[in-house]
This record gives C-alpha cells, structure tokens and sequence, in this order.
C-alpha cells in the first residue's frame, strides 16, 4: 500500500507532522498540504468547472487499485480506450482530445511508456482554442524529445503562433522553443527572435519569454545565434521599466557576456547603476518585486552574477559606486532583520552570498576582503544549516585569494569542528573542501591528521575524495618524506578500499625519486605487512618497495631476505592476478637483489601453481623470470633488474584525478572555470590513459607513460634474445662523495665483486690500498686493472703484477700511488676486467681522489683568520652556495665531516658558536693554496649557507661543490 | 540553470517532473527514484542543499529542496544558480500553488497536473527563472483560467 501516501487517516498525519512543518515553512501552507491531502473529500475539486469528469474518474481508478498490477491492468485498458478514439472513424472535437493527452500524461508520469498521441498533440496546436493549443504545447514540451520526426509540423505550428501577435500564443510558443531547445528548431526561429525581443511593441511577456528562449538557443546551438545590432539593444533592457524583464535580461546577457565578453562591456555600468538603485534606495521603482522586505532579491542576484563575467570597473566613478553597492549589503547584514520569517533571511543573505562572490571574484579590495571573510566567519556558527553549508563553500573560493587566504586560516578550528560535529554529510563535505583549500605548509600536519582520523568514520560517499584529497596534500606539504610515506600508508590502512591505482603509484614514484626515503619506507613498509590481514593496496606497495629497496632493511635479521619473502609472499595467495603479477616481479628482484634467496624464490616460481597457472601472464612471467634467473649471468640479472630510475617530474595523476573526479568548478585553485558551466568535459581528457592498468609491465605503468617502453623491459628483451651481448660499461660512482670526508670503505659492490679502499695522503702525495674481493665461489680469470687520470694527476699503479687469477672467496690487494700536480676536477677511473663462468666482465668505477685529499690543516687565531678572511675579498675568490640539510644536523657529525674534509677545525673563532670555521692548505707539486672555510646552519630552517675563500677560483668552486654535498 | 524540478510525494510517488534537458523515459524514471532516495533518508533540520546523484550529473549539480508535509519540491540546478534564491523560488512556487488552488494539497497536484504545470511555465523557462513576482504570476493564470472558462462555457453552450 506503499504509494497511497496521501490516503492516511488525518489524524495521525497531524499529530506526526505540525511541529516539523512549522520549522521547515513559516507559512501555514504545509498544514493545508497536510490536511487537504488525507482528505478524499477534495475530491470534487473536479467538478470546478473544468469538467473533465472522465479524467478524474480514470485518477480515482487508478489510485483505488490495491496492487500493481491492478494497476497496470486498468492503465492498460485505458491506453487501449485511448488508442482506439484516436485511431476511430469518429473525428474527437478538442475537449475529448484534451481529456485523452492529459490522460496519457498522467500515465506517463507514472512512469509508464507512451508510444501513441504524439500526432494527436501536435494537431492540438493549430487548433484556435487556448486550451487545446496550451495542452497540446504541454504534451510536446513533457514528451516529444529534441530528435523526434515530428519536429518539421510541431515547427509550423510554432510559426502560426509566433505570427499571431496574439502574446499567449506567442508564450506558449517561446516555452515550447525553449523547452525543447533542439537544433532544427534553432534553424528556424533563431533568427526571429532577437526581432521580438527587442521590438518596441513588444508585451513585457512575451520580451521576458523571448530573452530566455535566446538564452536556451545559445546555450544548445551557439553557433546558430549570430551577435548582431540586436546586442546592443539588449543590452539596455538592463534599463527596463518591468523588473520581469530586466531579470530576464539580466540571465540572457550574462550567458552571452561569458562567451564574448567585448561585446557587453556596456552592461557593466547598467548593471552598477541599477543594483544601485535597488540596493541603496528606498524600494520606489521595485513594483511588487519586493519579496518579504528584500528589494527585488533575484534581479540584484542577477545582476551580482552578471558583474563577476568582468574584472572590478575601470572607471573610479563606477568603481566606488559597485564598491558602495557592495558595502551596504555587508552593512544590511549586520542590520536587525524585519521579519522573523526565514524568508526573509533567506532572501537577505542570497544577495550576500552573491555580492561575496563578486568581492571573491573582483579580489583587489583587501578590506572587502577581509570583511567577506568575518562575515563568512559569523556565518559558520550560525544556526541556520544552510548558511553554515554556504559559508564553508564561499569560504572555500576565498581561501584561494591572497589577501584573505591568512584570515580564512583563522578558522580552522571551526572548520574542523564542523567536521567533527555537523549532523549533515553535505556540511561536513564543504568542510572538507574548505580544509583542503585552506591547507598550507603551516597547517598541513595538523589538518592531514584530522582529515585521517575523520576518514575512518566518514561517509561512504566522500571517501574515495577524501583519499585522493589526503594524498596530494601530504605529497604537496611533505616536508620530510617519512611523514609522507607514513600518511599514505595510514591511508591504506584505514581507507584500503578507496586508494585509487594512482595514489600508491604516485608513492612509489616519490620514494623511487628520493633516495633519503627508500630505507625508511622499507622498514615501514615491512612492518605495516606485519599485520595479519593487510589491505591488497599495501601488498602492492609493499612487494614493489621491498623488491626495489629491500637491501636497504636486510641488514637485520629481523627483517633478512627470507624473512621478507616470506613474509610477501604469505599474501600472495590472496591477492587478485595483477597484484600476484606485481609480487612474482618483485620476486625476481629479490633474486638480484640476495643471492642466497634464489634457491628458495626459484623454488616457487618451478612449483605448478605458477608455472601452469591459469592466468597467461602469470604462467609467462613465472617462466620467464624463472628461466632469466638460471641463465643469465650475475651481472646481467644485475643489469636488467637495476633500481628503477627516478621518474621524470609531471603533474601528479592524483590532482589529475581529483580534478576529473570533481569537475572543474569545484577546485579552489581553477577560479576562473566557475562560470564555463558547460566546459566541464576539458578537464577530463588526460586522465583517462592512468586508469588503464596494463598488467604486463607493473613497473612502466607508473610512468604513465604507455607509449614508451620501460628500460627494464627492452632489457628483459635483450637479454633473452642475445645472451652475450654485454652491457655497456658506465662509470660506477655510486659512492664517490661518500669518501670525500673518508678515506677508508667499499667503492663499488655488486653479485660477484666489492671493491675497498684504504687511502693515506700526505702533501701532494697519496697512496691508495684497493681490495678486490670475490664474492662468488667460482674463480675469475684473466683479472687486469688499469687507472686512467688527467694530466694534473698522476697516478701509478705499483704492484701491476696482480696473479690474473682471484680464487672464489678469496681477496686481491693492490696498490695505487698518485701525485697531485696541480689543482683539479676529474677523479681518476679504476677499470677492470676478468672473466666469470665464460663471460667477461668489465667494471669501471671513479677512485675518490679528490682535491681536497691534498690538505694540510692550519691552525690559527681568530685575528689571523678574519684577516686573512679579508685578505681573500676579491669576488672571485669567494664561492657561496645555500643548500638544504640531507641529513639531521648534528654539531658532532658536522665536525667530524669537516676535519674528515682536511682542513683544521677553529673553535672560538666565529662569533657565533653555532657556526663551524675551518682553515688549511691544499698542495700540489706547482702551488699551494690557502683555504679558508666557513659553514653557518640554521636549524630552524634545515639550511646551511656555506662560504669558501681561497686565493683561486677553480679551488674555491671544486672545494665547495665537494663539501656541499656532504651535510 | 534549472536543469530538473522535480515533485514527489513521501513514498517517492512522482506528482510532477520537468525536464529541461533530455533524457529517455526510463532515465528520467530512474532520476526520479535515485533523487527520492536521497532526499527522503535525510534528516529534518539539516541543509537544503546536496550534491546531485550520479545520473543527473554528480556533483557538478546541486539538488536544492524543501520539504512541505507530504510533498517535496526538487530542483536540480547547476552552479550558475543561487542557492538560497532557488529556495526563495521554491516558496514563491508553493505559495504560489495555494492561491491558485485556494489550500494546495496533494491531490490538487494530481487531478490538475496540466494546471500545475501551467503555473510553472509561468515561472520558469527552458531551465531559467522567468519570473518571481508572485501577483504578477497569478495574473498570468487568472488570464488563462478566464480564457480556459469561457472557452468551456462556449463549448457547452
């Protein structure tokens, strides 16, 4: 008995409902409604006049069914009834027709198909009566669509009305133009109207029909509505006498002024002048438009509207009167109300909030500014829901401007509140708009953490925004990146189900680009797998992570590489096919990356349930990543599943997403596209390529880049196809710059070799111990080394006669001497070679000799240094560079890297002890040169400024360059 | 723009649908039953305002309504409209409805949808407001139930 709403017994009816009506509508009209409803006896509200007995007789049928189907039956029987009038032999007169269409609309409101009466309609409309021809544009304009057949006769039927001069037709007509809107229809009045629009002897109506009907053709075939001398016309209607007609107006010129808006420049001072009139003066010209004591409310919307399609007035005349305008509505907010109805209110603060856009949209007058934002303040603890919803929208536009963006900050509190406690789940959406807009670097951490903890609760509806909204922040306000790596892991944890491909790929893309990250987002990672039942989104970061970065943890047993496989590949089972295709990839990282893990990795991929997996692209990746790693030799397995590279910057996929995800009028940073209502489509074209997840290369997916082949894959492709082909040598300098404050350490290491270094330097003299280490149980042939340098160093290879051979597990020790001639850049390249299982190997890495290898620290005192820290004044001979802590800045660990660098640590000298000064001098053969150096942190900022004078400018750059690095 | 009004009782049965723009009968249907279902599951005393479903265009539209005893009165507008002026035009229409109807209720929705629907193109046209003033849209109906009566009149005469 569901729909028989209105059928309930009265007395119940009132009891439920008085007190609600009451507060929703200070009218008395919801009680009528209430009342009437339950009252059958309305019923002969038929018999009125109108007379359409059998229509109320076929309603009451209707709605006297006891079930559906009944239903059914009876509308079945009555378009049967109806079909067969229409088809008859019997010519129906037009009160029958207009019985039958009202009939079948009401069917057809029941949701009920109507094929039939289409011709009947359009019949309807030549006939003379006014009754016949408004049921027959009724019926057209409710169900005859923009692509129907009958458009060519509905078209002249219009052409007689508008011809008629009578203004009710020519109504009806324009109704039915704008109503329907299609293109032919454009075609063969667009031309006409703009005519009737402007025409001196036009009924106000009918002007008021015609500025909408060219708005609705505008809007639906743009290019069929020519700009003419029409516009100008129009464009002082803003002047007309009839309100009807200047608010019509008002909307047509706004459209037209969004697309051209040279055009109607003149309707900007129209409009100043007459929302002055309006706003400023007593109501004398409003007619009956004044709505619950508010002056003409929707024209000065209107016209509020109009003026935010152009920049604030050049003119200062006009320009002081709109800011008047605009200072006597924010004045009348403040004003004790007249009336105590919400309409009233509503009326009030709809020409507010319109006249806060403006001042939004003008953002040049810093004190509107500020005084839209206290409003907006006030508004966001108001009672009245719906001014709370609109503040925290508006305030959202406004947190985009410069001049306020500090005084909506002030709100935070009650923005997060709202979050918290707003009954609504549109309210607390705003608010989260709001907190997105409002965010910066200062408040970032603290609005994150809020916008995570509402996360888990939050509605269903916004979470998947929230997530995408979460991640960028974090990504774009991460100061260190460890917060980021833990925020978006959170993120996983509490809303797994709603991170986008784009969120964990964007995360891998950020710790593949920096590298102070990679160790702790492998712990992290590792840990968060701990939990046992994780969300497949954190598998997939999690088996990407570790296979790239799981070096970096296995140091401890806790987490060694067995224990690490172990621990993904417990999830493998339950994770969908592209995710087990991820973790199979990181599997054979894991080959690469621990060698005493390949037996055991091997093991899984032989077993059946991969290699005859049902999937294809598992089977294949199985068998392929099984059959590279029983091939390929270390240094090729070495080679192809190197860490990946870092991405190239780009804008990140999320924003592309959340900007798709909300169109364009909703992101506080795009405040132009506020009124390019229609252009909500340019914002989606480039994303569409980042959703498609191309399972065959995980790892170049989060390139987005299809259309370019990862590194990694062409190289899989090499491999197989050619075997032998080495890979071309680069110069390993991986851990050049971590020597230049040591001297001792391993250079180089990969699957077969490790390289350390032991050097001792004194004057221009150094000495370097290399030891060559086989890591493998197999021995290398042919072994032979060679050091190549430039020619301001000299470098001398002393026990050359190294045994060509280095048996498995066994150390080879070489030793290198070098002279420093003069001053230099280029280190000198260690290359070697031998052979292993067959295949010969070629390693080239960069020796760390540096320049400032060559110093000998000079102690002085603090009046020798400034002096000769002045004598060293000459430009040129300073080099200064300002740089971004890497590492936390530790005084202890700062004095050693700076003694380690060669020079004497002055203590005392600068006046300010938190600043570090160091002297030395560097010796060539040829010169000497004298160095003074001078680090200054700021711990609040994490920078250094580090200043180096010497007596040469090559020196004092490779000297700070050197150092630089190194903090 | 105004891109739909919608009118439905509180078991969601339609009592009026207008669509400025076009969609098949069964989308229409379905907008309908997904606005329903919206609207009806939120509480009284919260916002007027919020976000359109899916099928009517996601959150690129807002649904603004008002909620008069067994009816309630939809619009699905774009962001070139104000929020509270629609909700002013909802009242305009309603008070509007009543002098027509001399005490609107439920069933004068139903037995005189041509009439309702008369009212509202006196209001608004192709999706944008024609007029607010509220006498002189019942002068514009007075006009055609004059027209409509002596037509009748003639008809049975």
């Amino acid at each position: 008995m569901q729909h028989y709403g209105c059928r309930q017994p009265l007395n119940s009816k009132e009891e439920e409902n008085p007190p609600t009506c009451m507060e929703r509508s200070p009218t008395q009209l919801c009680c009528r409604l209430a009342r009437d409803v339950t009252g059958i006896s309305k019923m002969p509200a038929v018999s009125k006049g109108d007379g359409m007995r059998g229509l109320a007789v076929f309603i009451s049928d209707i709605r006297n069914c006891k079930s559906k189907e009944a239903e059914v039956k009876r509308i079945n029987k009555e378009l049967a009834n109806i079909r067969s009038k229409f088809k008859g032999d019997k010519a129906l007169d037009g009160y029958s027709k207009k019985k039958y269409v009202c009939k079948l609309l009401f069917i057809f409101l029941l949701g009920h198909d109507i094929d039939f009466g289409h011709m009947e309609a359009v019949n309807l409309l030549s006939s003379n009566k006014y009754t016949e021809k408004q049921i027959g544009y009724l019926f057209i304009s409710v169900l005859v669509n923009s692509n129907s057949d009958l458009i060519s006769l509905i078209n002249n039927g219009i052409k007689n009305d508008l011809a008629s001069r009578n203004p009710t037709f020519m109504n009806l007509a324009l109704h039915c133009i704008a109503n329907v809107g299609s293109r032919e229809m454009a075609e063969a009045f667009a031309s006409q109207i703009p005519s009737i629009l402007v025409a001196g002897d036009t009924m106000d109506s009918v002007k008021q029909s015609a500025a909408l009907c060219l708005l609705r053709l505008n809007r639906t075939s743009p290019d069929l509505v020519p700009m003419g001398e029409w516009t100008a016309r129009v464009v002082h209607l803003l002047n007309d006498q009839h309100l009807g007609v200047v608010t019509a107006a008002a909307s047509l010129i706004t459209t037209l002024a969004q697309k051209s808006p040279e055009d109607f420049k003149t309707s900007i001072s129209l409009a100043v002048a007459r929302l002055s009139r309006i706003v400023t003066s007593a109501s004398i010209d409003l007619q009956d438009y004044t709505y619950y004591f508010v002056a003409a409310p929707w024209l000065s919307v209107k016209l509020l509207r109009l003026l935010q399609c152009y920049p604030p007035p050049e003119d200062a005349a006009l320009r002081s009167r709109l800011t008047e305008c605009l200072e006597t509505i924010l004045n009348k907010a403040q004003e004790p109300p007249k009336s105590k109805k919400v309409q009233h209110s509503n009326a009030k603060n709809a020409v507010l909030f319109e006249a806060i856009a403006l001042i939004i949209h003008h953002d040049s007058e810093p004190t509107l500014l500020v005084r839209a934002c206290n409003q907006l303040g006030q508004f966001l603890q108001h009672r009245e829901t719906n001014l709370r919803y609109l503040a925290l929208e508006s305030m959202c536009t406004l947190a985009s401007s410069e001049f306020s963006h500090e005084a909506v900050k002030t709100h935070i509190d009650t923005v997060i509140n709202a979050l918290k406690t707003e009954r609504d789940v549109s309210v607390r959406q705003r608010a989260v708009d709001l907190l997105y807009a409002m965010c910066d670097r200062s408040n970032a951490k603290q609005i994150v953490a809020e916008m995570l903890s509402y996360l888990e609760n939050a509605d269903y509806s916004i979470r998947e925004e929230m997530v995408l909204k979460v991640a960028i922040l974090a990504e774009k306000y991460a100061v260190d990146y460890t917060w980021y790596v833990d925020t978006i892991l959170n993120l996983i944890r509490i809303a797994g189900d709603y991170v986008s491909e784009e969120v964990w790929y964007r995360v891998i893309q950020i710790v593949i680009n920096q590298d102070d990250v990679q160790g702790y987002a492998a712990k992290t990672v590792f840990e968060a797998l701990q939990a046992p039942a994780c969300h497949e989104n954190l598998v997939k970061v999690g088996g990407y992570i570790l296979g790239e970065f799981g070096n970096l943890i296995a140091g401890d047993s806790r987490s060694s590489p067995l224990v690490q496989f172990n621990l993904l590949h417990s999830k493998f089972h339950l994770c969908s096919v592209p995710t087990r295709a991820l973790l199979l990839s990181a599997y054979i990282k894991f080959i690469n990356l621990f060698p005493e893990v390949k037996a055991t990795i091997q093991d899984v991929l032989r077993s059946d349930s991969q290699l005859r997996n049902a999937d294809v692209e598992l089977q294949q990746r199985a068998i392929e990543y099984l059959r590279l790693s029983c091939i390929a030799s270390t240094d090729i397995l070495a080679t192809v599943l190197e860490e990946m590279p870092p991405f190239p910057e780009r804008e990140s996929s999320i924003l592309a997403k959340l900007k798709k995800k909300k169109g364009p009028g909703n992101l506080p940073d795009i405040d132009d596209t506020r009124w390019n209502v229609n252009g909500s489509a340019e914002h989606s074209e480039d994303t569409e390529s980042t959703n498609k997840v191309t399972p065959h290369h995980p790892f170049t997916d989060l390139l987005n880049l299809n259309s370019t082949p990862s590194a990694g894959a062409s190289l899989l492709v090499d491999v197989l196809s050619d075997i032998s082909t080495p890979a071309p040598i680069t110069v390993s300098e991986d851990n050049f710059s971590r020597f230049v404050c040591k001297n001792n350490g391993v250079i180089y290491e990969d699957q077969l070799l490790q390289i350390g270094l032991k050097a001792e330097y004194r004057q221009n003299l150094g000495r370097i111990y290399v030891f060559y280490g086989n890591k493998t149980s197999t021995q290398f042939l042919s072994f032979s080394s060679s050091v190549t340098s430039s020619d301001t160093l000299k470098t001398h290879i002393l026990s050359t006669a190294v045994d060509p051979t280095v048996d498995g597990g066994a150390q080879l020790q070489q030793v290198v001497n070098i002279e420093c001639l003069s001053d230099f850049t280029d280190a000198p390249v260690l290359d070697i070679q031998f052979r292993y299982g067959g295949t010969l190997q070629k390693i080239a890495v960069k020796l760390p000799v540096m320049l400032n290898k060559f110093f000998q620290p000079t102690e002085m005192t603090s009046q020798d240094f400034f002096q000769r820290w002045k004598q060293l004044g000459v430009p040129q001979q300073e080099v200064q560079t300002i740089f971004k802590a890497q590492h936390p800045m530790d005084t202890d660990v700062t004095n050693a890297k700076i003694l380690g660098f060669g020079v004497a640590l002055l203590i005392g000298v600068d006046p300010n002890p938190a600043n570090f000064v160091g002297a030395g001098v560097i010796h060539t053969k040829n010169t000497q040169v004298g160095c003074l150096l001078r680090l200054e942190p700021n711990t609040q900022a994490q920078m250094y400024r580090l200043t180096l004078r010497t007596s040469r400018e090559s020196v004092s750059q490779r000297l700070c360059d050197l150092l630089s690095d190194q903090f | 723009m105004i891109k739909a009004i919608l009118i439905f009782n509180n078991h969601g049965k339609p009592r009026l649908s207008k669509f400025y723009e076009h969609y098949n009968e069964d989308t229409e249907q379905q907008i309908i039953r997904e606005t329903f279902h919206l609207v009806s599951k939120r509480d009284e005393n919260v916002c007027n305002f919020l976000e359109g479903g899916m099928l009517i265009g996601g959150s690129d539209y807002k649904l603004i309504y008002r909620h008069y005893a067994t009816l309630y009165f939809v619009f699905c507008v774009d962001s070139s409209e104000s929020e509270l002026g629609i909700l002013d035009l909802i009242q305009v229409f309603v008070e509007t409805l009543d002098k027509c109807f001399e005490n609107v209720c439920e069933l004068d929705l139903i037995f005189h949808v041509d009439k309702v629907h008369n009212i509202l193109a006196e209001m608004v046209m192709g999706g944008m407001v024609l007029e607010t003033n509220m006498n002189e849209i019942i002068t514009q109906v007075d006009a055609q139930n004059k027209m409509e009566k002596s037509e009748v009149t003639s008809v049975l005469a």
